[in-house]
């Protein structure tokens, strides 16, 4: 049995800033516990000494050489910022500490 | 904001033992960024080093810095870490402007070193085995400055902004486990090991360990427990300590205000503090929350990291000298005494000394300079000897000067106040303010004939064994000339007199 509850997806869209209707909550918690059940079933089946599969084709240690690369300009770099000020993309204030 | 009311250190440690941890962010010198060619450059312009990957435009694809992996390998053995045979990064997900994406790449489970140790001395020469629990890889942030409001700080501003240059350079933050033991120690032990860490750093040249450029960063976890207690006590991490002092200052008054608070029957908040240099003390910042549910899941664009046997024993056979030879070391060629040694150590003067050496100073005559002087002025100035604004080069070329003796002991520290000043390298200070000693003999003979006349018996003192009585003309020489004269020579000249009449 899934351990998703109202509360849970609630939470979950608070930290992701997702506005969601009481009738959203109770739509996702049951579309979550789906998954996750289904994804558990495939625990279930597995000992725990498979390794976890990250991706489907068997690559590792895809490096780059540490040779600097052309940039952006600032310019492009700011084009699509909804506002910008100084060179910087401006952000509403954010309250943190304090 | 009431001011903290703080125990007695001494109090404090006869009712608590002190249980610290601390997380140091090593920024690499790599010439690009952990995940994009971008260059990892300090003071350029806003928003200039930046591309699709690292201001996290969408369909943009990181690559890993091959470099940076190395270094964090290398950082790790250092610190006598395993290495990780199958590592990979994670996405640790948070909303906040300084990074673009809305995650930070970092590593969660399997950082790339783990499990390891470092024997750190303290001031007293007590030395601490601290537990290295991981190093991981991960990217710096980018740098937000806040507009509007009275104080330019986050509080009351207007807006922020951003920019992304040092988002996505890469960082090793290295974690250890809880310190416990170090007693009345802790605050050094603290500053100790951030040292050790930036000299590892600095010899393994991974890093500039700059920390007033932010190169090396701490945050510094304390907590308390009554004396016999074995759980843990609630800690605090206290952010923003960017220099060893601070290091110091901030965690002896963790303590302190910790240990009022349990001691009044209060309990302590589990939260991030920020330390304020100007204050020495430190605030409270936002508890641990909801924001801090960073729901990691591994980097689906980037695969496994998996070192091979063969680089990592190759870059163990680069690893340089581990600082605790070097010091042997340094200690044997300079020929200090142990207790002058550790002060140079204790001090943070060991490189400083070392280069103003290698430009030529004698190292008695560097640590003179260092610890003598210039740690002193740094000191009424509050301010750490790296901020000043001397180089080991011009310390060395002072040291010259004194040596050679075209200038006195006295003259040299007017000169060394003029170089802090910023008037330039020390020899032209002395041939711009034309303050080469007096050595023409006749000028001095001169001056001394002059007090001699005006003191006469003196010389009938010094042939009778009274040879303190020198001072008195010595000084009236110095003064005629003042200031720019040889006192040795004077005193010399004066001597000579004596003998022959």
């Amino acid at each position: 049995m899934s351990e998703i509850t109202p509360d849970l997806v609630r939470h979950l869209a608070g930290l992701a800033r997702i506005d969601l209707t009481e009738d959203e909550v109770i739509r996702f918690t049951e579309q979550l516990s789906v998954i996750v059940d289904s994804v558990a079933k495939i625990s279930n089946i597995i000992d725990a000494d498979t390794p976890a599969t990250s991706h489907p084709i068997p690559l590792t240690n895809v490096f780059r050489e540490d040779v600097v690369l052309p940039s952006l300009t600032q310019e492009q770099a700011l084009s699509g910022a909804p506002d910008q000020a100084q060179g910087r993309f401006r952000v509403s204030a954010i309250l943190d500490e304090e | 904001m009431a001011k903290a009311n703080l125990m007695d250190y001494e109090k404090a440690l006869e009712l608590f033992e002190v249980v610290i941890g601390l997380e140091v962010h090593i920024e690499l010198n790599t010439k690009t960024k952990m995940f994009c060619g971008c260059r990892n450059d300090f003071g350029d312009e806003p928003n200039t080093n930046v591309c699709p990957v690292c201001i996290g435009l969408p369909g943009s694809l990181p690559v890993v810095n091959k470099k940076a992996v190395e270094s964090s390998i290398s950082i790790g053995l250092a610190l006598g870490c395993k290495i990780e045979a199958n590592g990979g990064f994670s996405r640790k997900n948070y909303f906040y402007p300084d990074l673009a994406k809305n995650y930070q790449t970092s590593q969660f489970k399997d950082p790339i070193a783990y499990d390891g140790a470092l024997e750190v001395e303290v001031p007293s020469g007590n030395k601490f085995t601290v537990q290295i629990e991981r190093a991981h890889m991960e990217e710096d942030a980018g740098k937000l400055t806040h507009i509007g409001g009275a104080t330019g700080r986050i509080q009351g501003a207007e807006y922020s902004l951003v920019d992304y240059n040092r988002a996505g350079v890469p960082l090793v933050e290295i974690v250890t486990r809880p310190i416990i033991g170090a007693g009345s120690e802790a605050p050094e032990l603290a500053a100790a090991y951030v040292r050790l860490i930036r000299e590892i750093a600095k010899a393994l040249n991974v890093s500039e360990a700059r920390m007033e450029r932010g190169n090396v960063r701490c945050d510094a976890n304390v907590s308390l427990r009554p004396i016999g207690q074995e759980k843990l006590g609630t800690r605090t991490e206290t952010k923003n300590v960017n220099s060893l002092r601070s290091i110091e200052r901030a965690v002896r008054y963790e303590i302190q205000r910790q240990a009022q608070i349990l001691a009044d029957g209060g309990s302590i908040i589990q939260e991030t503090r920020h330390w304020h240099e100007d204050k020495g003390s430190t605030s409270s910042g936002r508890p641990k929350s909801d924001a801090d549910d960073y729901r990691y899941f591994p980097e689906p664009d980037l695969v496994p990291v998996q070192p091979s046997t063969e680089l990592i024993e190759k870059l163990r056979s680069e690893l340089p000298e581990n600082p605790a030879d070097r010091r042997k070391r340094l200690a044997g060629e300079w020929g200090f005494a142990e207790m002058e040694f550790r002060d140079v150590v204790n001090a943070g003067l060991l490189d400083f000394i070392e280069e103003a050496v290698a430009e030529g100073a004698k190292p008695q005559a560097a640590r003179k300079w260092y610890s003598g002087e210039i740690a002193r002025i740094a000191n009424s100035e509050d301010k750490d000897v790296a901020e000043m604004n001397i180089t080991p080069k011009q310390v060395a070329e002072l040291a010259t000067l004194v040596e050679s003796g075209k200038i006195n002991d006295r003259i040299a520290r007017d000169v060394l106040s003029a170089v802090l000043a910023g008037e330039g390298n020390p020899g032209e200070i002395v041939t711009s303010r034309n303050l080469e000693v007096v050595s023409d003999d006749g000028a001095l003979i001169a001056a001394i004939d002059e007090a001699l006349a005006k003191q006469p018996d003196v010389l009938e003192k010094i042939r009778e064994g009274k040879l303190q009585a020198a001072g008195a003309v010595i000084g009236a020489v110095m003064q005629a000339m003042k200031g720019q004269a040889d006192a040795a020579r004077v005193r010399e000249l004066v001597l000579e007199r004596a003998s022959r009449a």
